[in-house]
């Protein structure tokens, strides 16, 4: 049982999957309290857009570090998330800060709907991923 | 510091900030002091304040954040009885000229332009859902059947004939006898669209008349405040999906009244629960309990409410003018206000570059403000003040005491600061003299400027910083692209796109600073109302969203010009007088209710949607209209009756919280024939325009076309799936959608979502924010114009509106067809009146009505009628009159000969008629019926 860096990347990503695990819970938690009257659109679009890019990019950052391990199927398994995620910021709306969220479009309940709907899969995505990579980081140390 | 290039007979003072250091830093300490021991009414805590705001108006079920200090009273119980000094002082309290029609949907007054006309659109009578919800218990009216014995009832009721559209001249009473036998509703008869020649009505549509019984009929709100695009509710989700209708409201909250019942008690009667007012469409359970017809609460009277101040009364809750009205104001109490009440607080900020003062605005504006100064909406509070800019921002100090106004010029437009800023905003009456003496000077003070540049974004800051402590309202006057400082904006159109068929860009704004600002200005209670008077291309788009978010009015007026284009520089004048007389109301919110069941899905308007059903409108103005998509998220299986209801709080200019309550009610069907029954068509097509605007912003211009067509194409083939016994080859309607495809024909060829023809983009902006923002009487002519001919005026059928006559020529149908060279025909397309003059008209008419003695000396150029002393031209004129009265925008009249240049414009709003790049009517239709086909 050899500590590789294959070994690594999944212990980081099982970290760093944790991590996105709680943005998820945010995310869904504050859309249900858009939802149910709780806070005013712009209060939450203010402490929602920040929160955008650091997610992605915690996402980003372990697909390069499997991309350098040569994980190739968890690598695969990432890439639809990763394209996801580029394509969902590329085509937001016009602003001048960073984030995804504009306030005068939030309460739309397409918008609404769509963004607690993206909460949810991204939870279940998270989730399994965090089991996959723990029984991957454990293959990976039984079998070098 | 004195600038001298500029000649001024105001004295000025120039704060530079960055090389003079010493004077900029004292300057900027000054300000802070100021800003530190100002008295202003808001200060850091106004987010909270903001919550409890919306609480008070939602309720207790709201938010968890009101504590103790929240003033809503919990209990009813502890309330007493009181007296009712104000009740019904309607007249008084909100006057409005406009001889609008009545908003109590009983007998129409005789001012109602379409009270002897009865709508083939309409919903028939007698036809029906057994059984309805009794409205109250007490009432004795039947309930269960829309017909009563007594014949003399209906005598003024005017639905009666309206299913038998051919025999329109039957007397009421002998339609009311052959009611019964009817088989199927009016509405529903099936039309076949490709043989049906004339589609279009000779009267105007009117919106049809939700199936209710005879009480609740009576009782329900006019539908010029408040329609739905199904006056038959759908009772399920799937239900509607398989009709392929839109659903959603109307709304024209704020409209001008001739009649309103304001009420002032001690208690407003809501719901405890849902927080429901009161309204005509609750019941009573007994004398001392209610149930609340949204959430279906029962809810104690309140003793206060169980006597009556109209029947002196004790007693009878249900005779309460709460529960007689559907649109009801209350004087609200202290509990409906975080702060005292606003004043009336505007601010001018004025462009002043060389393009400006070119076109020659300010002259317009100064004599408008300066014959209105006495008409601005407002009490003994009211304060103005006036901002100018070009490349540099200017002040104007108007503090009663200086001889004359002193300006004050901010160079430095990255870091705006206010100079001095208590004696900016000023009382109207205290320093009128130094604010004529501004106007008066204003419109010379700039005439040798070679500024070129606009600093409109840091203009715009400082217009919030200034407002910020009061709210109120920001009028911009904008005349070009903005080139200085924040939110400086590029060219973004390119002329040889304007008439491309493929891909429409930029109908975005290109920056969020616009946007950001509004909703800043939003949260301080500030509206900002855009003038864009440009000759070139000025990125509306961007632009408009200061006023789109912050609950403003977007006017634009192309190609403006003083001398040049007089009928533009007229419309900006008459437009002013109305804007600036009209009524108006500060720190306004808007909250929609509907039954237990349906939700909101989407609003379209001037707001900010502060949550899932409250919008946040700094400023309400009577001409400002709204649709809210709905969807229904529980079947409705269990009531048959759904109400909804808007309430607007809002301060009035003389400094009284006031809400406004509306409340509709309309009835729940299970069958897809009933729903199709019901559409009200003008209402399904404003939604879809509202909805076609937002594809086209998020999507694509083809993409919203498609929508369009497809609605058409969905609708028509989901009715034909309906009927199975009839011809498959032949595109087959109910009545009440027959002209559902000629309106969408409408919008297609509508300046907003028309593509081949030539169309320059901020003209297509300003259309799709006009659908936005426009009423739905308004937006209904934008869409599809009125043509009238008008050289055989006659009184035959005319209406009489303050001692004149108005004569009511039929309504033609959109094509060239209709036009003979004989005749004289106007259009009216809401914001422009067109008279086209045949070649063959009769010399009598040209010289009766134009004023020339024959066809060919009609100048190129003309704008108004002559005031002849002739009969015609007394009706001409009557009749041209009655239609601009009560429109927002004061229609320009355009005089167009055949052969004239002019006559493309005219020519283009005939809808029905095949262009180069669009369908005929008759075209379309075969379209549809392919695309059905298929």
């Amino acid at each position: 049982m050899v500590f590789t860096f294959a070994a690594f990347c999944y212990m980081l990503a099982l970290l760093l999957t944790a991590a996105l695990i709680f943005f998820a819970i945010w995310h869904i938690i504050a859309f249900d309290e858009l939802k149910t009257d709780y806070k005013n659109p712009m209060d939450q679009c203010n402490t929602l857009n920040p929160l955008v890019l650091p997610e992605y990019l915690i996402h980003a950052f372990f697909c390069v570090m499997f991309l350098c391990a040569a994980e190739w199927l968890t690598l695969g398994l990432n890439m639809p998330l990763l394209a996801y995620h580029i394509w969902r910021y590329m085509s937001r709306p016009m602003m001048s800060g960073p984030g995804l969220y504009d306030p005068t479009t939030i309460m739309n309940a397409d918008i609404l709907a769509y963004c607690q709907k993206e909460g949810w899969c991204k939870l279940a995505f998270y989730l399994l991923a965090f089991f996959y990579y723990l029984y991957g980081m454990i293959y990976v140390l039984v079998s070098s | 510091m004195i600038t001298g290039h500029q000649e001024c007979a105001v004295p000025k003072e120039v704060y530079h900030k960055g090389p003079q250091v010493k004077e900029g830093m004292q300057y900027g300490e000054y300000v802070n002091n100021q800003a530190s021991s100002a008295p202003t009414p808001l200060s850091s805590t106004s987010d909270d304040e903001e919550e409890e705001e919306e609480d008070e108006e939602a309720g207790i079920d709201s938010s968890s954040t009101t504590s103790s200090a929240s003033p809503v009273p919990n209990s009813y119980d502890a309330l007493e009885g009181g007296s009712y000094p104000d009740m019904l002082s309607s007249a008084a309290s909100s006057p409005a000229p406009e001889p609008t029609p009545d908003p109590d949907p009983g007998p129409a007054p005789a001012s109602t332009p379409v009270a002897p006309q009865p709508s083939k659109m309409a919903k028939p009578f007698g036809y029906g859902y057994p059984i309805l919800q009794p409205g109250y218990q007490n009432a004795t009216a039947p309930l269960n059947s829309g017909v009563q014995p007594s014949s003399t009832v209906y005598s003024g009721f005017q639905q009666y004939p309206q299913q038998y559209p051919g025999m329109n001249q039957l007397s009421s009473s002998l339609g009311g006898l052959s009611l019964q036998s009817s088989p199927q509703p009016e509405s529903l008869r099936p039309i076949n669209l490709t043989q049906e020649r004339n589609i279009l009505p000779v009267t105007p549509v009117l919106a049809p008349v939700p199936n209710l019984n005879l009480e609740l009929k009576k009782l329900n709100c006019s539908p010029d405040s408040f329609r739905c695009t199904l006056t038959n509710i759908p009772q399920t989700q799937a239900l509607l999906n398989k009709a392929k209708l839109p659903l959603g409201l109307l709304l024209h909250p704020f409209r001008d009244l001739t009649q309103l019942p304001v009420i002032t008690s001690n208690t407003i009667v809501r719901c405890r629960s849902c927080r429901t007012y009161i309204n005509p469409f609750v019941s009573f359970i007994d004398q001392r309990r209610w149930k609340c017809n949204l959430c279906y609460r029962v809810n104690d009277v309140p003793e206060e409410f169980m006597y009556n101040p109209l029947t002196r009364s004790y007693g009878e809750p249900h005779k309460r003018p709460e529960v007689q009205n559907s649109t009801v104001e209350f004087i609200a109490s202290s509990d409906y206000m975080l702060r005292p009440p606003q004043p009336a607080v505007y601010l001018f900020v004025l462009d002043v570059s060389h393009n400006a003062v070119e076109a020659g605005y300010l002259t317009v504006l100064s004599q408008s403000l300066l014959e209105n100064l006495d008409k601005l909406p407002g009490d003994s509070r009211t304060r103005i003040g006036f901002m100018t800019f070009d490349s540099t921002i200017h002040f104007y100090n108007l503090q009663e005491g200086l001889s004359q106004p002193q300006m004050l010029i901010v160079s430095d437009v990255d870091d705006v600061f206010l100079p001095t800023p208590d004696s900016l905003l000023v009382n109207l009456y205290e320093s009128k003299e130094l604010i004529k003496d501004l106007l008066n000077a204003l419109p010379n003070m700039f005439t040798n400027t070679r500024e070129t540049h606009s600093a409109l974004g840091p203009a715009l800051q400082a217009a919030f910083k200034l407002m910020s402590p009061t709210g109120g309202r920001v009028s911009v006057f904008q005349t070009q692209l903005p080139s200085l400082g924040a939110g400086l904006l590029q060219s973004r159109e390119d002329p040889n796109q304007r008439s491309s068929t493929k891909v429409v860009q930029h109908l975005g704004p290109a920056t969020d600073f616009y946007k950001k600002l509004a909703l800043d200005c939003s949260g301080q209670q500030t509206a900002v109302d855009l003038f864009l008077l440009s000759s070139q291309y000025s990125d509306l788009a961007s632009l408009a969203c200061m006023s789109k978010y912050s609950a403003g009015c977007i006017y634009y007026y192309p190609s403006f010009h003083c001398a040049h284009n007089p009928s533009q520089a007229e419309k900006l004048q008459k437009d002013l007088k109305r804007y600036l007389t009209r009524k108006i109301g500060f720190e306004a919110v808007m909250r929609i209710r509907c039954t237990k069941g349906l939700s909101m899905h989407t609003f379209h308007g001037n707001f900010f949607v502060r949550s899932t059903d409250l919008l946040s409108l700094a400023n309400i103005n009577p001409d400002a209209g709204f649709a809210v998509q709905l969807s229904i998220e529980e079947s409705l299986t269990d009531t048959s009756l759904v109400c909804f209801q808007t309430a607007l709080l809002y301060t009035s200019s003389k400094g009284e919280r006031r809400i406004r309550v509306h409340t509709l009610c309309l009835p729940v069907v299970s069958s897809l024939a009933d729903v199709y029954a019901g559409v009200d068509v003008q209402a399904a097509i404003c939604l879809l325009a509202n909805m076609a605007v937002d594809r086209s912003v998020s999507s694509s211009l083809s993409d919203a076309r498609d929508a369009l067509v497809n609605a058409v194409v969905d609708s028509l083939s989901a009715y034909g799936s309906t009927i199975s016994n009839l011809q498959h080859s032949a595109l087959i309607a109910p009545s009440s959608l027959k002209l559902f495809p000629l309106y969408v024909l409408a919008l297609l060829k509508q300046k907003a979502f028309r593509t081949g023809t030539s169309t320059r983009l901020d003209d297509r902006v300003y259309a799709m924010c006009q659908i936005k923002s426009q009423p739905l009487v308004h937006l209904m002519k934008m869409i599809h114009p009125n043509l009238y001919r008008i050289d055989r005026l006659t009184d035959e059928g005319a209406v009489h509106v303050n001692d004149r006559v108005v004569p009511q020529p039929p309504l033609q149908k959109l094509s060239a067809e209709k036009l003979t060279r004989e005749g004289a025909f106007l259009m009216d397309c809401g914001s422009a009146f067109y008279i086209w003059i045949g070649k063959g008209c009769d010399n009598n008419f040209i010289e009766d009505v134009l004023g020339c003695p024959n066809f060919a000396s009609i100048p190129q150029k003309m704008t108004y009628l002559p005031e002849l002393d002739t009969l015609s031209s007394e009706r001409a004129r009557s009749f041209i009159t009655w239609l601009r009265d009560g429109r927002p925008l004061s229609p320009i009249l355009h005089v167009v000969k055949d052969e004239s240049p002019a006559k493309t414009e005219f020519f283009q709003h005939l809808i029905e008629d095949r262009t180069e790049a669009a369908f005929s009517y008759y075209e379309f239709l075969l379209h549809v019926q392919q695309q059905i086909c298929k």
